[in-house]
């Protein structure tokens, strides 16, 4: 919502196992930005943006 | 029957009642369609009878590829939360058990059109000038 660049999916993995697979979750929740970065566990909103920009290369 | 109980449902009315703006839901699934589809789609439609602000409607995987694609969608059940724009905010699989409390915080944010971040974090994001897709895995609880 706060930027319209950006896209949330909340991803079941009970119903989409090949995911869990995919993106070798072993612990939940599990974020991937981009397909190739990912943060485990909880984090404050902070350390989400700054993920969320680092994947982008800022 | 419902899949809402009847004391769930009375305190979602009582959530929901002071929605600030129309939100509208659209779910994918298909004409043969998985039971998880289904669950959803009932789910949904009676998250949407909660509240006269809400609209929801269904449509076809399969057949409108298009439509699906422009949303992103490539997995069914999918559920995406609109408000006068789409704020990109998308479901995939039954929005219940903790996810389900998620999916009704999701829906009074987006009344408001706000996203409820702290300042400081609204001004990092808007840095943001290129696609981002994030997906997080949860599991049900």
């Amino acid at each position: 919502m706060a930027n319209d660049y950006i896209i949330g999916d909340m991803v079941e993995l009970s119903e989409f196992p090949q995911l869990a697979v995919k993106y070798n979750v072993q612990g939940v929740p599990k974020i991937i930005i981009n397909e190739e970065n990912s943060l485990v566990g909880s984090i404050t909103e902070m350390e989400f943006a700054q993920a969320v920009l680092k994947a982008i290369g800022k | 029957m419902g899949i809402i109980s009847e004391k769930d449902r009375e305190q979602l009315v009582k959530t929901l009642k002071p929605l600030a703006n129309n939100v509208r839901i659209i779910t994918f699934t298909q004409e043969f369609e998985c039971e998880n589809c289904k669950i959803t789609r009932n789910l949904i439609k009676e998250v949407s009878e909660l509240s006269d602000q809400i609209s929801f409607e269904t449509h076809d995987f399969v057949k409108e590829r298009d439509l699906a694609k422009n949303y992103g969608v490539d997995k069914i059940p999918a559920t995406i939360l609109l408000g006068d724009r789409d704020y990109g905010i998308r479901f995939f699989g039954v929005p219940a058990g903790y996810e389900f409390t998620t999916f009704i915080e999701d829906i009074l944010l987006i009344s408001r059109r706000d996203s409820g971040l702290p300042k400081e974090v609204l001004t990092e994001l808007s840095k943001v000038d290129q696609p981002v897709h994030i997906q997080v895995m949860i599991s049900p609880t």
